[in-house]
């Protein structure tokens, strides 16, 4: 069982980087007013058959030899249920997947959000070929981060996970969501 | 705030340094398990605290990572070290704390921190 929000989206995300993937997007909406968090992770990855889809939230039915899939839906599925929220897969072979969780912000067992700088990075600095597009709403306000505006800026001779760069980014990310969140999370 | 322009002038400082990662075979690599098992064990920091040791120290020629599960999910977090021309060795149960002790006197000064691996685990 993961202990934050961001941990799960982490998880997550390797399903589509196991799925081959080379666009994932990531969109967190915080929204205190209809009192939700949604969390959507999007991959252009190689999707899964309708058959596949059907078993997939059950732990015990993963194909070990493709290990699309193993605990972590199941997890987050957990975890968005618990708060009286729920998930959603939709895939498509040779297409990509998406899965949403909703999440009651209030209720007293919504894990936190936890340390999403630190599940971003993570992604970018191990997958640098992927394109990461990385949305957190808090009700108006939005800050999109993505790894595409980082390769036009260092260009194509400085790699993006030369760890120079990647402290530069994780301060980058972290003040920006500080600044969206007030500090809190 | 900080923005994305700012990058230019890292790079630029990189350039000047000249630690330019070496190609293929004389790169140092570390890899980390990032299955839900190494996530759920805490293989995240691990990865940040791998990061912040190599920029600390300027190695910018070493390669971190990822791999699958490998079947050994109760020793997570776990990570390779794999210096060119040496056996891979193995790291178990990881802390950040450990993460600096094994960049220091093993990826820089080429120390194998023996009671960290995955051999001096097994012995107990």
């Amino acid at each position: 069982m993961m202990d934050e929000l961001s941990l799960n989206i982490l998880d997550i995300a390797q399903n589509s980087i196991s799925a081959e993937a080379s666009e994932i997007e990531i969109y967190i909406n915080e929204d205190y007013i209809s009192d939700r968090i949604i969390i959507c992770v999007k991959d252009n990855g190689k999707g899964m058959s309708e058959d596949f889809l059907k078993t997939v939230e059950d732990p015990f039915i993963t194909t070990r030899t493709t290990r699309k899939i193993g605990l972590g839906i199941s997890f987050l599925k957990e975890a968005a249920e618990i708060t009286g929220g729920s998930m959603e897969i939709i895939s498509e072979l040779g297409a990509g997947t998406t899965i949403t969780a909703v999440f009651v912000l209030s209720h007293i067992d919504r894990q936190p959000i936890g340390n999403l700088t630190e599940t971003i990075i993570t992604l970018v600095t191990l997958n640098p070929g992927i394109n990461f597009i990385f949305r957190y709403r808090v009700n108006e306000e939005e800050f999109i981060f993505s790894t595409k505006e980082v390769k036009e800026q260092i260009g194509d001779d400085t790699p993006l996970d030369s760890p120079s760069i990647v402290v530069f980014l994780t301060e980058y990310v972290n003040e920006h969501i500080l600044n969206l969140t007030g500090g809190a999370s | 705030m900080k923005s994305l322009a700012e990058l230019a002038a890292i790079k630029d400082r990189m350039k000047q340094n000249a630690t330019m990662r070496e190609d293929g075979d004389n790169a140092t690599r570390i890899v980390v398990g990032m299955a839900t098992c190494g996530i759920a064990a805490g293989a995240r920091g691990i990865i940040n605290a791998v990061t912040t040791e190599l920029a600390k120290r300027d190695l910018e020629h070493v390669t971190v990572a990822q791999t699958g599960c490998i079947g050994m999910c109760r020793l997570e977090p776990i990570m390779d070290v794999i210096v060119p021309g040496q056996e891979k060795v193995t790291y178990v149960h990881l802390t950040p704390e450990k993460v600096a002790k094994i960049i220091s006197d093993h990826v820089v000064n080429g120390n194998v921190v023996a009671e960290y691996t995955i051999g001096a685990y097994e012995n107990e």
